[in-house]
Order: C-alpha cells, then structure tokens, then sequence
C-alpha cells in the first residue's frame, strides 16, 4: 500500500521520485490538514500551520529572488469524505521571482468541500506565476470554494491558471479581485469543464489602477449534460494607459445552461478595454472540418473541447 | 462513370436557386478543374459534393465510385475517401497541429505528421507543437490543412480556392503537392476562378449560373474563361436567364 504521499502523486499522474529527489525543487505535500513534507530552497520561506480543518500558511520568496524551478505545491484529501480549508498569506517580494505549480486532487470525493482563502501581494518589479490543476473523481461530490485577493505593485507582473478538465468538476465557487498599479501586468486564465449536474461560478475582478497598468481576464468554459456555468468577469481601467481584455469562451452542449456577463469600466480616457464573449455550440466548420477526415462527430467534438480547455 | 459522379443537382438557398442541375464526371487519378466567376456556385458544389449543413436538402444525386453518398454524413463521406480542403481553413483554438493532423491516423503516427508537414514545406520542429489558432497566417493554416489531407490519403479530394490567401512560395508548395496526391491516385477536384490554379490541372468545368456551361481540356477551357469570363460581369441571376433578360 503506498503511504499517502504516493497516493497523492499517483493521483495526479506523477511519479513522486521525479519530484522529490530533486533538491533543487521546492515542494510543499499537505494532505487535509496534515503536512507532509515541505523541502525549501534559498529564498523560500513557509510558516505553516496545521489547523482543525486544515492548513494556515504563510509562504515568502525573499527580495530579489529569483527561483528558477517552479516550486510544486500538492493539497489533496485521499478520503471521500471531509473538509479541507486552506488559507495563504503569499508575498513575493520586491524584485523576487517564483512560480508554483499546485496539483489539488480529490481522486474519491463524494462529498468534500475545499475552500481556500489566498491573499497574494506581489511586489515592485517582482514575478509571480501560479498554475493551479484540479484533479478530481467521477463523482462530482466536490466543492471547491477558492477566494483571492491580489495586489500587484509598480512594475509586478503576476499572472494564475485554473484548470478543472479532469473528472467532474462538482460545485465551483471562485472569486479572484487582482489590484495593479503602475506598469504592472496580470493575466488570468480559467479553463475548466463540466458535466452531470456541476456548477461553475466564477466572478474575477480586475481593477487597474496604475498608469500603463496592463490586464487581462480569460475564461474557457465547457460545460455538458445538466451542468450550468456562470461566468462574471469585471476589469475596470482608471489610470492613463491602463489596457484591459476580458475574453469568455463557453462552449454548450446537451441540455446544459452557460452564462457570461463581462463589465468592462473605463474612468480615463486614455484607457482602453476591451472584452469579447463567445457562447455556443461547437463550431460547425470545425467540426466538419474533423469530420471530413473521418472523425465521428462526438470524437470531432470532444477534440475540440479539448483544444479549447487545454 | 467517374470516381465521382455529380448529377443533375438543383439546390436553392433563402428562396434563390444556386445550383440548377450541376453535373460533374470526376475521373479517377485526374485533377479535374470546376472554374467560373463568382457567385457561379463553385462553393456551393464543393459543399453539395462534401454534404456540408445547409447544403444536403437537393434535387439529383452525388455518387462515390458508383455509389450514391446523398445521404451519407460528413464523417461516413470522410471515411469512404473523400474529404474536402476549405478555401478559410477553420481555426481550432489550442489544438496542436499534432493533434489536428494526426485525428484521424491509428497508432504511432508522429512520422506521418512530421512528414506531411514537410511535404507542404512547414518545417516540423517549427510548427508540429503549435495550437492551429490565429496565431497562424491563413497561408500557414491552409498549408497544415493540406498536411492532414496528405497524412489522410483520401480517395477524392475537392480543394475549394487553393491559392486563396496564400503567398507565392506556398502556393508552389501546393502545385507540388497536387503532383503528390496524383502520383498517389488521389483524384482532386480544384474549385477556382484563378486561371494559375485551373492550368494546373487536366480537365476543366467552366460553370455559369449554377451549372456546367462546357468542359473540356484546361488548353480550350482556360483561354475562354479568361477572355469571356472574366471581364464578365454576369452573375449568377438564374431567375434572368430563365426569362430570357
């Protein structure tokens, strides 16, 4: 029987030798509210803390560090039951460059709720890059209840990834409010798929409010069966030169419902945003396009989520 | 009979007739030519032939090797060896070119796609991880297009406006491959008003108002359309040419 820490791994299709016998790589493993194993490379500092229900962490990369290999985060909950909160305090400070790589697996939920509560500040001409894979199971018995508030200073650049493309997605309540001041850039990226009975929410706010401040929000969506998606999206530009771009992408199938609202403000005037929003079936030229080679048309279709999502 | 037999096909759209009985003879191996101005409704049959939505409710027959394929789908037209290279290749937003090209071939087929690439003069390493997206001039995409059908070895293929939004180079790139797919038997049906692209084929359809007006060889079709046809301003007006103005 693999120990829990194998488990997680294995779960998210990755062999942990590769990962944990590299010193170069930081890493953090936390299954509910239990640590691990934490490894740390210069310039990386954790203060975490088990909780009841799970973990309160404070994660920094020091001035002017600048660590190469993304560190590799993994919070997972093996059981089928249970809850999991995770809080982050995140600073990478001044001039700093780290990015995180988090693997949240819940292979055999049926009736898990994941929350996390993330404050990120990311400082003067710093980087930070986080890329967030959900893996869950067949099920659809998670909720997942992200929460992030980011402040990005002068000339930060901070961009996130969520992907939820494997198994069901479950219940989906995600909020995101990014702050950019000057010359700062944010890029936000959702792309997750639902089927059954999900639910996808999603409400990013992205406020720039520095000169030549620039951001943009994208979410790409699937959703199939009975599952609903509801995708808000507000960037607000207040600030000269301040550029935005909110892009929402869903693609409907079967008797599923998707819903985009994007609200673009702009309090300047020379400040500019820009959105587009796309909901629908699958493109038809696509998918006879796939189909004139011989593909079915499901295989046409599936493939096609599938480049959209990846 | 020809590998592909269009016959006698009337198809109206919104109320105005496009086709008004359309006949083709496609002979196996050939590059046959289906030229004429626009609005003639060379499209039109490219999507007839293809049996593309909104272009399957028609009079008369489309035939496969003998066989009628009118009420075939896309895909079982496709798996009998006929495929279609569109004049705008569709965008797929974070396919790979990889997986694009190689949807449709069995097991390990990295060799084929890299090949094809090459053969319509994409370098592999430089384009075979790319999504086939807009990051793509429509030149690049039209030539991956023809890579899939190259790495498809179809039957029959028709290939609507070749040289359309291409430079040059690629448009020589794809002369070549018509060479390709000849010596391979593919049979190809090039649907043009570009009397570059119609020279490069065997035989010509010279089609006006929907149907075939003559055909013939490309040395006695070509300098008609090119002295009557294109400096003509008729249009497809069917509904005229029925009441004689």
């Amino acid at each position: 029987m693999p120990d829990l820490i194998e488990q997680l791994y294995e779960s998210i299709g990755q062999n942990p030798h590769e990962i944990r016998d590299d010193e170069s790589i930081a890493r953090i493993e936390v299954h509910k509210n239990e640590v691990l194993g934490v490894h740390l490379v210069p310039g990386l500092e954790v203060d975490a803390e088990e909780t009841e229900d799970g973990l309160d962490a404070a994660i920094t990369v020091t001035r002017g560090t600048r660590i190469e290999k993304p560190v590799q985060v993994c919070f997972g909950m093996m059981p089928e039951r249970g809850l999991q909160k995770i809080v982050l305090d995140i600073r990478i400070e001044d001039e700093a460059s780290a990015a995180i790589i988090a693997h949240c697996t819940f292979p055999f939920a049926r009736e898990i709720t994941h929350t996390m509560d993330a404050e990120i500040r990311v400082g003067h001409g710093a980087e930070y890059a986080y890329f967030e894979r959900h893996v869950h199971g067949p099920e659809g018995g998670v909720r997942i209840v992200p929460k992030t508030r980011v402040t990005v200073e002068q000339g930060g650049r901070f961009s996130t990834e969520f992907e939820l493309i494997k198994g069901r997605v479950g219940t989906i309540d995600l909020e995101l409010e990014a702050t950019c001041k000057a010359h700062s850039v944010m890029d936000v990226k959702a792309r997750i798929g639902g089927s059954g009975d999900d639910r996808i929410n999603l409400n990013e706010i992205g406020r720039l409010i520095g000169e030549g401040a620039r951001g943009a929000l994208t979410s790409h969506i699937a959703v199939r069966d009975a599952a609903r998606a509801e995708i808000l999206n507000t960037l607000t530009a207040s600030a000269p030169f301040a550029r935005g771009h909110v892009d929402c992408k869903e693609i409907v199938q079967d008797q599923a419902v998707a819903k985009a609202v994007p609200v673009v403000e702009v309090n300047h005037p020379k400040a500019h945003v820009t959105h587009e929003a796309a909901i629908g079936s699958v493109d038809t030229k696509q998918l006879e396009t796939l189909m004139s080679r011989g593909l079915d048309e499901d295989a046409a279709a599936a493939l096609i989520i599938q480049g959209m999502l990846n | 009979m020809g590998v592909l037999d269009v016959e006698g096909v009337f198809l109206t759209k919104n109320g105005v007739p496009i086709l008004n009985g359309l006949s083709l003879e496609v002979w196996e191996g050939h590059v046959h030519a289906v030229v004429g101005p626009n609005g003639a409704g060379k499209s039109t049959a490219a999507s007839v032939i293809m049996g593309l939505a909104g272009y399957r409710d028609f009079e008369g027959d489309v035939l496969l090797g003998g066989e009628s394929i009118k009420d075939l789908s896309v895909t079982e037209r496709g798996r009998r060896g006929l495929t279609l290279a569109w004049q705008e290749p569709a965008r797929f937003e974070g396919l790979s070119v990889s997986d694009f090209i190689g949807a449709t071939l069995d097991g390990e087929n990295r060799e084929v796609i890299r090949e094809s690439l090459d053969m319509v003069g994409l370098e592999p390493d430089d384009y075979i991880d790319r999504a086939v997206d807009k990051s793509l001039s429509g030149g690049e995409r039209k030539r991956i297009e023809l890579a899939s059908i190259l790495a498809m070895n179809p039957r029959v293929v028709v290939m609507d406006e070749p040289d359309s939004g291409i430079d040059v180079a690629a448009l020589e790139h794809i002369f070549d491959n018509l060479d390709t797919l000849k010596e391979r038997n593919t049979t190809v049906l090039l649907i043009t008003h570009s009397p570059t692209v119609l020279r490069r084929a065997e035989h010509a359809f010279l089609m006006c108002c929907g149907r075939v007006v003559d055909k013939g060889s490309v040395e006695r079709i070509a300098p008609y359309f090119e002295q009557q046809c294109i400096p003509c301003d008729h249009k497809n007006r069917p509904e005229k040419d029925a009441a004689g103005t």
